[in-house]
């Protein structure tokens, strides 16, 4: 899809006018322009954000919660309020069921140690696909190691898509947990969650959606996929890092015990017993990453101010011009072809190891992310030690992609 | 920084046809060297002859920087004692990281690698054939040698 054919079946998303936002996005990069392609890995910052996160420190700062003093009183507002924004921006019915966390890692580590640990029996299965981030394997398998249930994965077809049938046909009465990413960080694929989830609500899975590449493409609403968590990152939302968001349905987080103890999550503690605070901070303990959660707020209004549908036909048209670009180079293999893909492209180049593509591509002010991307089972089934990943965000241009095959070819030469 | 800098010919010519690649039969110590920031990784074999390395190979996996640094090291380091092995890797070492380094005279075509002190992201690509020779010649035990890993 080219520029043209985009104006005409869409709204026209104003590329130059979203850069604008960004202030980094004008930085020069060994005397070029910056074309930052690893937003799969961490997206970068709207002015908005560093606003919020500057008056916040400049103005604001003090301990929330239980001052009396007029700061704490307004960081409190203002990290309340950002859990309020983050509720809305993901419709979950109550703000109780926005747990913030350091990130989609704590996020899931929280569900496996505090949902599955306690509830998981030796011969119970744990679900998850063959495409997961690491971060959606290892805390499974430690709780596996726990408890003595099982690791089920389901797995991928050769285009890395993860099929609806191949995922219930691993559902059995052992299965308890089914775990998942919605999109998948190393190859792009945007798994059929709904339908996932609906499968196993219906046979008593408990189910939790790792959104953390998925937030930042597309709407995300929380009721209408069904599922009991979903896990995400502020910073790859355009948000701050040291962030992110454990969504819980209220009635499982009321039966979960607290994960860690300390501060903030009490109501009172004698040395004979502590009773518990209410949620959502039952699972807050210790005084929270409070500038990160107002630049998260930040980033939920930015991310709702924008048009959504337009920015992500932009990203759409990003992809497939990428697509078609890459696939015009010789001796370049793209990994991971589901027909339903976010916009980010892995590939990998005949003679020219991702790590040297990368070095080569940064010389020419292109940020691309190489290596394993913390899947490395995804890697052992394309039998690939490594691929080169360009993640696209709404801000990214169609010269940028031009520039980075460009520069592959370059490194073609080099090698040849 | 100029890129002709890092990958200079003598690495583009040791990327494309790698030296003393493959299996070595009957070796006297095999052992394995891990990046795992990026996947790379290979296995060094080598063969000791009266505490003198009579041959050394290497297989596995890598960048164009780590592949040619196993290739010229297993060049340089054959019909080396260990001490003297152990030595240049001390001076390859120094090459690598230190901006001070003195100048890689006597060092042949592994004055190569100096390119890559430039790039503090590849130097571990460089530097890890190395270490795994270094804990392969610093073992007490050739029987029981430990992975090796740069992180």
């Amino acid at each position: 899809m080219n520029n043209i054919a985009l104006a005409e079946t869409t709204r026209i998303f104003d590329v130059e006018a979203a850069r604008r936002e960004f202030p980094i996005l004008t930085r020069m990069i060994h005397g070029k322009p910056l074309a930052y392609l690893d937003n799969g890995a961490s997206a970068q910052r709207a002015q908005c954000v560093i606003d919020a996160v500057n008056d916040y420190e400049r103005h604001h700062h003090a301990n929330i919660h239980r001052g009396v003093h007029t700061l704490s009183q307004e960081a409190t507002a203002m990290y309340e309020g950002a859990r309020d924004r983050v509720q809305r921006f993901i419709n979950a019915r109550s703000r109780n069921e926005i747990i913030f966390v350091r990130g989609t890692t704590e996020a899931i580590n929280l569900v496996a140690q505090s949902y599955a640990r306690p509830t998981l029996r030796a011969g119970d299965e744990v679900l998850i696909t063959h495409l997961e981030h690491h971060a959606n394997i290892v805390p499974w398998q430690m709780v596996c190691e726990q408890t003595g249930a099982r690791l089920v994965v389901a797995p991928m077809d050769a285009q890395g898509e993860v099929h609806l049938e191949a995922v219930v046909s691993l559902m059995s009465a052992r299965t308890k947990i089914l775990a998942c990413a919605h999109v998948s960080n190393a190859l792009g694929t945007v798994l059929p969650v709904r339908r996932i989830v609906a499968a196993a609500k219906a046979r008593g899975i408990i189910t939790l959606l790792d959104g953390a590449q998925a937030v930042s493409h597309m709407p995300v609403d929380v009721q209408e996929l069904g599922c009991d968590f979903y896990a995400f990152s502020g910073h790859k939302m355009y948000g701050p890092t040291g962030v992110g968001v454990l969504y819980g349905r209220e009635q499982l987080l009321d039966r979960m015990p607290p994960w860690q103890g300390g501060g903030e999550m009490i109501l009172k503690v004698t040395f004979a017993k502590t009773t518990y605070n209410a949620l959502p901070n039952k699972f807050e303990a210790g005084t929270p990453n409070i500038s990160g959660g107002i630049g998260l707020g930040a980033a939920v209004d930015f991310l709702s101010g924008l048009d959504r549908d337009a920015a992500h036909a932009h990203e759409d048209a990003l992809l497939h011009h990428a697509t078609a670009t890459l696939n015009k180079i010789q001796g370049l293999r793209i990994v991971g072809t589901a027909p339903d893909k976010a916009s980010l492209v892995s590939f990998v180049v005949e003679g020219v190891h991702p790590h040297d593509l990368g070095t080569i591509l940064d010389e020419d002010g292109i940020a691309v992310r190489t290596g394993h991307h913390c899947a490395m089972p995804v890697m052992d089934f394309f039998k690939v030690p490594a691929t080169a990943r360009a993640s696209f965000a709404f801000y990214n241009t169609f010269d940028e992609i031009d520039r980075l095959a460009a520069g592959i070819e370059r490194a073609r030469k080099l090698f040849a | 920084m100029e890129l002709n800098d890092l990958y200079r010919d003598v690495i583009l010519d040791h990327n494309r046809r790698p030296r003393n690649f493959g299996n070595l039969d009957a070796a006297d110590a095999s052992v394995e060297g891990f990046n795992p920031m990026c996947g790379d990784h290979l296995t060094l074999r080598l063969k000791l002859h009266d505490d003198t390395i009579s041959d050394i190979r290497f297989e596995g996996e890598g960048c164009a920087i780590s592949t040619a640094s196993a290739s010229l090291m297993t060049e340089a380091v054959k019909g080396k004692s260990r001490e003297a092995a152990l030595q240049l890797f001390d001076r390859v070492h120094q090459l690598l990281t230190d901006d001070a380094a003195p100048p890689a005279e006597g060092l042949g075509k592994l004055a190569a690698l100096s390119g890559v002190r430039e790039y503090p992201a590849r130097v571990k690509c460089a530097s890890l054939c190395w270490h795994t020779l270094a804990s392969a010649l610093k073992a007490a035990d050739l029987n029981s040698l430990p992975a090796v890993s740069t992180e």
